[in-house]
């Protein structure tokens, strides 16, 4: 509240309220770097969000070749900035196929790497089936070639341990409002030293006002204009609220009611659970119930049950085409610290009771 | 207006969250002193710099010898 009430705005003046601003984004900084493995937390930006984060590194990467590498998995986050460089500057864009159950080929990363090409873009966890990826494999192969990393983590920061450095993705985009528990409109992309990336806005920054371009100076490269204070003010927070819970205690918890809800739904007649569970998974878990309209069974959910779910296609529209999902959609549930072993026993009832009277 | 200036240890830097750091470990360790707007004197990147007495020198330098920065300075502000 504090933030809401005197902030000033960060790297302006130095005034109390502008350097209160200045100690909240300086802090949270350091915070998010501790959390997500980064020992470089003047080379974590500052975005809003996730989408924002993944234009940043995605129009900004360096490209001597005009050809990416994308994953089925991918939000339209990351999709729709690739098909703009498809369009507008003849970017080859190259996709590793998933199967229908939603598992990666990476034998199909490996054969696409064999061409030079600019960067590989992978999701760390799919937004629709909850698969986590082998995002150390895919960086370590994708290196071998000499080929940068975009890993997107907007599922998985702050809902499974991440390290940065250990898996050694050269850039990491997360947001602040999905499992780090912040608000929306926070989020962040973090840069591993050596790349440079273009910046996607350039603007007012605070610092060397006579250059005719943004400064090359981190963090401000990657932040032009007035950081959203109030919202990295609830970022903090959060984080600090996640490093005492301790985030192998959230992913704990997350496993154990992924496996209670899947269990519980194996006795429900005609519904379906989409991707595989024998592999790494985070706490998602997508459904359908025989060929009903996936907005048709969330809203009854929320409607009857008060149960609130995801249907549609998430944005991510080449995994539902792998799925098969692309016209019917399914229906996400996503589970987190605060959904009790009671929420999952009473969503299993209300998926038994639409089914049996269906 | 006449500002009333002395001559003082003025440290500039690269960016805004080299002089946040520098901050919090300057206080930390009680060197004496606070973060000002830059001097428009300075050819400094960032818009704020730290600024001490001169009788904190010692201080200053041993602190500033682990933490990023440009220069150090004695200026009259």
């Amino acid at each position: 509240m504090r933030a809401f009430a005197q902030s000033g705005s960060y790297g302006r003046g130095a005034g109390d309220e502008d350097l209160d601003a200045g100690r909240i984004v300086f802090r949270t900084r350091e915070k998010l770097s501790r959390l997500l493995g980064f020992s470089h937390p003047e080379r974590v930006c500052f975005a809003s969000g996730a989408t924002q984060a993944l234009n940043t590194a995605i129009m900004g990467m360096p490209r001597r070749y005009g050809r990416a590498i994308a994953t089925d998995w991918d939000h339209n986050s990351t999709l729709r900035p690739l098909a703009r460089l498809a369009d507008e500057q003849g970017v080859r864009v190259e996709y590793v196929p998933a199967d229908s159950d939603g598992a990666l080929d990476y034998g199909a990363l490996s054969a696409l790497l064999d061409e030079p090409c600019d960067f590989v873009t992978c999701t760390h966890a799919s937004n629709v089936t909850g698969m986590v990826c082998d995002a150390g494999r895919v960086v370590a192969m994708a290196h071998a070639h000499g080929v940068p990393v975009i890993l997107d983590a907007a599922q998985t920061a702050g809902s499974l341990p991440l390290s940065m450095e250990e898996l050694g993705t050269d850039v990491l985009c997360i947001t602040g409002h999905k499992a780090l528990m912040g608000p929306t409109g926070t989020g962040a992309i973090l840069v591993a030293p050596g790349l440079e990336l273009a910046p996607l806005v350039e603007g007012g920054s605070g610092m060397a006002s006579a250059e005719r371009r943004q400064p090359a100076a981190w963090p401000e490269h990657l932040e032009a204009g007035t950081l959203n204070i109030q919202g990295i003010a609830g970022l903090e927070a959060a984080v600090d609220w996640l490093a005492e819970q301790g985030i192998e205690s959230i992913a704990a918890h997350e496993e154990a009611l992924v496996g209670r809800f899947r269990a519980g739904i194996e006795g429900v007649s005609g519904l379906k659970a989409y991707g595989r569970f024998d592999l790494p998974h985070s706490g998602i878990v997508s459904v359908n119930l025989r060929d009903v309209d996936s907005a048709v069974l969330a809203d009854e959910l929320a409607e009857r049950f008060g149960i609130a779910t995801r249907a549609g296609l998430h944005c991510a529209p080449r995994m539902h085409a792998a799925l098969g999902t692309l016209e019917q959609g399914c229906v996400r549930f996503s589970f987190g610290w605060f959904t009790s072993e009671n929420d999952i026993d009473a969503a299993v009832a209300a998926l038994a009771e639409i089914a049996g009277g269906l | 207006m006449t500002a009333q200036t002395r001559t003082s240890l003025v440290v500039t830097f690269a960016s805004t969250h080299d002089a946040m750091r520098a901050e919090a470990v300057l206080v930390e360790r009680n060197v004496p002193g606070r973060l000002i707007p830059t001097p428009t004197v300075v050819t400094a990147e960032c818009g704020l710099a730290w600024k001490s007495p001169l009788s904190a020198r010692d201080a200053l330098v041993a602190a500033l010898e682990a933490l990023a920065h440009e220069e150090i300075l004695e200026l009259e502000v």
